[in-house]
């Protein structure tokens, strides 16, 4: 795949051409080296069911989460306004994101600042193009039966109400989904929001992703399905830490996905 | 006639004292700032028809929420009976509502099965907070005053049933006696099972049915009147707390209006600003920084436990409990509020104190994730997390005090459009791998 040709909406808008949709890369997705695979893969989706699409590249900024979240309400505004400005200046319509932060901020902050997009989750576009026929998990790596359980990212579930596009994309590959004993709305934070991966966490008898890791465990997963990166690094943190990188892995819905489909 | 007098001074002097309390209490909502909770009222009220009404989310553990909703039906329906008490002890009638017939019976036989059901229902809530202990019932901010209110309440409840039932026993065998001034008249399901303990004296009896009927309303009273001062105001102001929801997805945090402004002038020197009024200062140092609507959760907040028995931090030892950061705000409100009610002016003084730091401390606010487990865990539609970001927002923002890690996450996203440490120019380096 050292094809994959990955345009910019710079590059599009001097040969006059537009997409459909902007891939929103991330923060994490284009510096955190776990990361990058999932946004290939991403890649690899859109492009192999035919979507028009672009990233900003060089252009792309931090939505202004994690200053939000930690209380700088000033940073976050700028990096809004700046993207914003950005965004409006290609006339984007329509966005997918990689990450449930950059999704949640540019859906719900960006609006009233004049930042107003159709914004999805790359698990909501999953699930949208296997509805539609598109994406048929066929003629790669099989699934079937096969244990695996899903982490809800706070900001995708809770936040936005988000629980059944992936584990819809999931199901399709007739994998044993099991369920941790909190999920959903009851889904226990992998202990990154808020800003919290960015510091030391207080004082305290646990690491939250510790926590979190030890339920995933107890379902016996082969595979922990996350959706978020920031939850990635966390959750593979805590399988490192439990010695059991052997046995069980942690992988993105996108990556299960393009696994699927041999891309 | 004596009677009469008395019932009227009682309740009178009651109902004044109760408003006196109310008002204290609208009063204390109204230090915090304004905030527009009144738009989409369709979904306001399907908002508190569901969660205060319904008890939607109390469901969610379905054990406790059966209790409750036996304590809380009992609660909305036997005050059909104290209508009844009221007019009788007003104007010295006895069960003014009998002439209703056999819709009279079936009144009364459904309060006595009520009662029965919050008698059982207080009796084994008090056993899951005294005797298996239940975990959230306890915890840093459970102090001996609210573990104290929260059986004070149950005991109190537990009595004025006992004294209901009672009262109509001693009634329903004086009737049976054929005694004057007992006529036949409703049913009586279930105090009829205390028949064989009561004496056959109609003296005593009628005794014995006095004392429980003041017992009752005296009771019912004292409590009214201790809610201001209880958990307890939940019965009440559930109602307006859940019509007054968030209605915005739980992801969405609120953009500082007054931010804008001076972000946009930076980013555009020729731009002038919408006339709007600047805040003291950034974020919340003290709760008349807070919303009205922060102060009214507040107040309604009836200490359950359910946030903080979900709080990932809380869970994992750290400081953070988002019933600390409710119980905390209320209590700096009555205090900010009885200084003003004290002073001469009804001015606040500046007591050198206020919630950030001398309530609330940074280590519990910069332990929070922000995950939301909170807001949806409350059965009354409370947000926690607001409180815990204004708070962040004055660190942040009036003092530049956030933990040194952050600092430099700030200077990056600054500098560098993203939160780590790499240039702008390499951002789509992954590119090159594909």
């Amino acid at each position: 795949m050292n094809e994959l040709k990955i345009p910019t909406m710079a590059e599009l808008t001097a040969n006059g051409e537009t997409a459909d949709i902007l891939f929103w890369v991330g923060c994490a997705g284009s510096f955190d080296e776990r990361a990058q695979r999932i946004t290939r893969d991403i890649c690899k989706i859109l492009h192999h069911v035919g979507i028009k699409y672009a990233i900003l590249g060089t252009e792309e900024n931090c939505t202004g989460d994690p200053a939000k979240r930690a209380g700088n309400e000033f940073l976050f505004q700028m990096q809004a306004l700046t993207n914003i400005q950005i965004l409006n200046g290609y006339e984007v319509k329509k966005i997918v994101t990689a990450c449930p932060h950059c999704f949640n901020t540019l859906k719900n902050e960006y609006p009233d600042l004049g930042g107003q997009y159709e914004v999805i989750h790359h698990t909501q576009l999953i699930q949208q193009l296997i509805d539609e026929g598109k994406l048929k998990a066929e003629g790669g790596e099989s699934f079937r039966g096969r244990r695996i359980t899903y982490h809800d990212p706070c900001y995708l579930g809770r936040g936005n109400n988000v629980y059944e596009a992936p584990r819809k994309a999931l199901e399709h590959l007739d994998a044993q989904l099991v369920e941790m004993k909190r999920c959903r709305s009851n889904g226990l934070c992998c202990g990154a929001g808020g800003a919290q991966l960015f510091k030391e966490p207080e004082r305290g008898t646990k690491d939250i992703n510790i926590e979190r890791t030890e339920e995933a465990l107890e379902t016996q997963p082969e595979i922990i399905a996350a959706a978020c990166p920031f939850c990635m690094i966390m959750l593979r943190d805590g399988i490192k830490s439990k010695e059991k990188e052997q046995d069980t892995q942690v992988l993105d819905v996108a990556e299960i996905t393009a696994r699927a489909n041999g891309l | 006639m004596i009677g009469q007098l008395i019932f009227g001074v009682l309740f009178i002097g009651a109902m004044a004292l109760a408003i006196y309390n109310a008002r204290n209490i609208f009063r204390n909502i109204q230090l915090g700032q304004d905030e527009r909770r009144t738009d989409q009222p369709a979904k306001r009220w399907k908002a508190m028809l569901l969660v205060a009404f319904g008890q939607k989310k109390m469901f969610k553990r379905p054990f406790p929420a059966l209790l409750h909703l036996f304590v809380y039906l009992g609660f909305c329906i036997i005050n059909i009976e104290m209508l009844e008490i009221i007019i009788d002890g007003l104007f010295g009638t006895h069960r003014v509502f009998s002439r209703l017939g056999g819709f009279y019976a079936f009144l009364i036989g459904a309060f006595e099965w009520l009662a029965l059901s919050v008698l059982i229902g207080c009796v084994l809530f008090l056993t899951r907070r005294n005797i298996s202990r239940l975990k959230r019932f306890f915890g840093i901010e459970m102090t001996p005053w609210p573990r104290t209110d929260a059986n004070l309440i149950l005991i109190a409840e537990i009595a004025l049933m006992a004294a209901f039932l009672t009262m109509n026993a001693a009634d329903y065998k004086l009737q049976l006696l054929g005694a004057p001034n007992y006529a036949r008249a409703g049913a009586f399901p279930v105090s009829g099972w205390l028949l064989p303990l009561l004496p056959d004296t109609i003296p005593t009896l009628v005794g014995i049915e006095r004392f429980c009927w003041w017992f009752h309303i005296i009771g019912v009273l004292i409590f009214l009147n201790y809610l201001p001062y209880s958990k307890h105001l939940h019965i009440l102001l559930a109602f307006p707390n859940t019509y007054f929801s968030n209605l915005n997805p739980k992801g969405r945090f609120s953009n500082m209006g007054s931010v804008t402004n001076e972000v946009k002038a930076m980013l555009d020197p020729s731009y002038t600003p919408e006339a709007a009024a600047t805040p003291l200062h950034f974020g919340a140092k003290d709760i008349q920084d807070l919303t009205w609507k922060n102060l009214l959760e507040a107040y309604t907040c009836t200490e359950c436990g359910r946030c903080t028995a979900v709080c990932p931090a809380n869970m994992t030892g750290k400081l953070l409990s988002p019933r600390k950061i409710m119980m905390d705000t209320r209590d700096r409100m009555v205090e900010v509020g009885n200084n003003i009610r004290k002073s001469k002016n009804n001015e606040q003084k500046d007591d050198g104190k206020s919630l950030l730091d001398d309530y609330i401390t940074r280590e519990e606010i910069w332990a929070c994730t922000t995950c939301n487990a909170c807001v949806e865990a409350c059965p009354v539609n409370i947000n926690p997390l607001e409180i815990i970001m204004e708070l962040r927002r004055y660190m942040v923002m009036e003092e530049s005090q956030a933990p040194a890690s952050l600092n430099t996450m700030f200077g990056n996203v600054e500098n560098n459009g993203a939160p780590w440490k790499y240039a702008q120019a390499d951002r789509a380096n992954w590119v090159k791998g594909s």
